[in-house]
Order: C-alpha cells, then structure tokens, then sequence
C-alpha cells in the first residue's frame, strides 16, 4: 500500500500547531514579554535618573531581563505535552524525536523570544542608550535567545516528570546561561567604547551551532528518561 | 492471510449477517475495497520480559509471540504492570530484562523504525485541547505513516464525530476525547495497535464501533496488544489471553 514518511512536513506540521495553540493560548507569549518590559521599565525608577549610570547599566538590565523572561517560559516547552499525552506521541513518531524536537525548540523561540527582541530596541531607547549599542544589543539578543532555548530545552526536559521541577529547572540551567550572558553584554560595553566586538559575536554564534548540534539529541534522551 | 478469497467471503458474509442494516456504510466499503493490499506478515516477539517497579516485580520471564492477524489481551488485577507491559511494548518504557523482537530485530534499537509500525493509545487520549479533532488527526497523520486510502473526514466519520470537525476538543465531552483518539489509529498505517483501555468513557455504540474497527484491522493484517475489562466479542483472528497476576 502506498503511504507517505516525510520527515519535513511532520516538521513544518509541529511547529505550525505550536504556533496556532500560542496564538489561542494568548498568554503564553504576553506573559513573558510583559515581564520583560516590566522590569526593564522599573530599574531607572530604582537606580535614580542619572544618565550615564543608566546608559551603563542598560545593556545588562536588558539582557538579564531577557534571561529570566526565557527561564520564565522554558517550562511550557513540554509541560502541556506531557500532561496531555501527545508527549507520548511524539516520541512513537516514525521519525527521529531529535528533529523533531528542534521544531519545538524553533517554535518556542518564535513565540518567547522573538518579541523580546522586537521590543527591545524600544527598551533601549528607554534606556537612553545609543543607537549603535542598540543595534549591538539587538545582534547578540538575535545570536543568544535561541542558544537559551536550546539549553533551556533539555533542562525541561529532564525535569517534565517531577511535579514541582521549577526550581530545580533553574539550577540545572541558569549556570549554562551565564556564559552567554557575559559575552552578550561584553559586547555591547566593548562596541560602547568603540572596540571591534567580532570576537564575542563569534564566540555566541559558536555557541547556537554547538547548541543546534548537541542540545536536540540531549533533549531527546532526556525526554524518553523522564517518559520511562 | 493465505487465504485471501475465502476469508474474504467469510468476512462479507459475517458483515451482512451481523449488520444487515449497515452494508452500505463508508467504512464497510472502504474495508472492502482494501483486502486485496495485506501482503507482508508481521512478527512481535517478546523474549523473558521482565519488569520491576520499586523494588517490585511486576512480571519476569513473560514470553509470547504475536503474527499478523492475531490480538493479545492482557488481564489482571489493577497494579500488576498491565499498562507497564504496553509502554514497554510500544518503546516508551525499557524492559529490565528480556527482549523485544519486531521482524526477528531489536524493537528498541531500531526505534523510530519500529514506532512507524505501531499507533498506541494510552491512558491520556493524548489530544491537544486548544485544537480541533482535524487539527489533532492532521498532526498524527504527519508524524506517522499516512493512510492513503482513508482521509481524516473518514475516520472521523467512522468515529461518530461527523459534524464536529471544526469544534475545539475542550468542548467536547470525554467520551467524545476518547473517540478522536480512537481515529487516530485508522489514519496511519500502523499495522500494531497498543491499546490501554480503549473502550473508557465509550457509549455502547462507541463500544461496538471500536470492535468493528478491531475485526476490520485484524482481518487486514493487523495486530493489537490491548488491556480491557470490558468482554469483547470477537468475530475474527486469534486472540491469546495473558493474565498478569498469575
């Protein structure tokens, strides 16, 4: 009997149907861009309305913020999957979960990550930055949010079978995080003062090819433990 | 199948006897018109499975061989590992000890080539519930090996859910839930069905809808390792029983 195995359109099909169930479940990409907006919003309320110190402190703000945006969200990745059972599906696909994991990962960042970068030249300009850190800011966010969801996505997937794995989540992901968050916000202080910054944008892209690489297959073991 | 014409005979024959009112059916024509196709016969194999669940074993040395054509039910009380057995059988669990054979292969080595031939259906229906029941069908025709001869229209058809295609499955009930998961194991060629209480939340018509569905994949070729308490009343194929607690 003729029947059809194609691994690109169960691709394509995942991530339009994480894409639709964001678009009917509104809150899952306003919540964590409220978030970001509301705590980058509040620090020159905090810190006082010196300038400069703002200008100083801004890239960070806006990347730490942007860090936890991220961790806030990791756990949608495969909590309703696994609750509902169509974890379970996916991991008796014909094809490999790998693949189709990255399609989960792709779909996250679209939906999380995405705005956060759309708004954040606003921020920026909150922030009163620069408009060439600005445009920093906006590449290392472009090369660094899809590395957080990559790491991200093999902490959650490790922890989707413990009722309460949010903290522990945290743990097992926050100290991988940190290496992108001192390259990114180096790079936006080093192009501040006029410096070539190519070493640390490189260093993040090697980064999200690492992460493309290695983190799927991690997620995809890490998933059949927690289903076993 | 060996015997195609004759058993084709004995199987129209059965049909009109036992529902004279249902021949001209979708699902009787498409069952029809697609004996000609089973030509491959498949083998599970399952050598000394063992299971053991906190410091409990559930069930060691548990042997049994299943070809095309054939169904295996499994009994026992509740806890003594029916729902283990099935996740192990379908992949989503390792066995302690023991070995899982698929064509004379390692079922568990060979995954994603051994998950082509399978559709399971566990205790969670595993639908999404933002999403309709062709949403949700669409989604596992794509990520196994699509039917070519029955659209989602079909199955949802033969599932009784005619009409509520475009409904979000939140919206109805559990019985209904159940029944687009049950449509999903007519969508994709799956030739073994790993059920763990199909017939929950079903109504009586439900009932008897899934086990026409279970003759009619039998009579095809197909194999099904399934845990009910409900008697089911088989017209065709070989049934094995294995009771668990014994």
């Amino acid at each position: 009997m003729k029947s059809k195995l194609s691994l690109g359109s169960a691709f394509g099909l995942l991530l339009k149907r994480d894409l639709i169930l964001a678009m009917r479940r509104r809150s899952e990409f306003v919540n964590p861009l409220l978030f970001f907006v509301l705590v980058v919003a509040l620090f020159p309320l905090a810190v006082g309305s010196d300038p400069n110190l703002i200008r100083k402190i801004g890239p960070g703000v806006i990347w730490v913020s942007a860090l936890l945006a991220s961790l806030l969200t990791l756990d949608n990745m495969f909590r309703s999957d696994f609750e509902d059972g169509t974890l379970e599906q996916y991991m008796l696909s014909a094809h490999p979960v790998s693949i189709l994991v990255v399609a989960k990962v792709i779909a996250h960042w679209l939906i999380t990550g995405l705005p956060l970068i759309l708004v954040a030249p606003l921020l920026g300009v909150l922030l009163s930055l620069p408009s060439d850190a600005i445009m920093v800011l906006i590449l290392t966010l472009l090369l660094g949010t899809p590395v957080l969801s990559l790491i991200g996505s093999v902490g959650v997937a490790l922890t989707v079978g413990l009722r309460r794995g949010g903290v522990l989540l945290s743990l097992l992901v926050l100290p991988l995080y940190v290496p992108v968050l001192i390259f990114a916000t180096d790079a936006v202080n080093t192009a501040a003062i006029g410096i070539p910054i190519t070493a640390q944008l490189s260093i993040i892209g090697a980064m999200l090819f690492l992460a493309l690489a290695l983190a799927p297959l991690a997620t995809a073991a890490s998933l059949r433990i927690s289903l076993s | 199948m060996r015997d195609k014409p004759t058993r084709r005979a004995f199987l129209d024959a059965a049909i009109s006897a036992l529902m004279p009112n249902r021949r001209d059916h979708p699902a009787i024509t498409l069952f029809n018109g697609m004996q000609s196709e089973t030509a491959v016969t498949h083998v599970l194999e399952a050598r000394d499975l063992c299971c053991i669940r906190d410091d409990r074993t559930l069930f060691s040395g548990l042997n049994f061989t299943l070809n095309s054509g054939e169904a295996l039910i499994l009994e026992g009380r509740n806890g003594s590992g029916k729902t283990s057995l099935l996740r192990i059988l379908c992949g989503i669990r390792l066995p302690d000890e023991g070995k899982l054979l698929w064509q004379d292969e390692d079922a568990h080595r060979i995954g994603a080539e051994f998950h082509q031939h399978i559709a399971y259906l566990g205790h969670r229906d595993g639908n999404k519930l933002d999403l309709t029941p062709e949403e949700n069908l669409r989604i596992a025709q794509g990520l196994g090996r699509a039917r070519a001869d029955v659209s989602i229209d079909e199955a949802l058809e033969k599932v009784g859910l005619y009409g509520f295609e475009d409904v979000p499955t939140r919206n109805l009930s559990a019985g209904q839930q159940r029944r687009v998961a049950i449509a999903r194991l007519l969508i994709t060629e799956a030739e073994l069905w790993i059920l763990d209480e199909p017939f929950t939340s079903l109504d009586r018509k439900g009932i008897e809808d899934v086990e026409d569905m279970f003759d009619q994949h039998l009579a095809r070729g197909g194999m099904s390792v399934l845990t009910t308490h409900h008697r089911m009343n088989f017209e065709l194929g070989k049934v094995h029983r294995i009771n668990l607690s014994e």
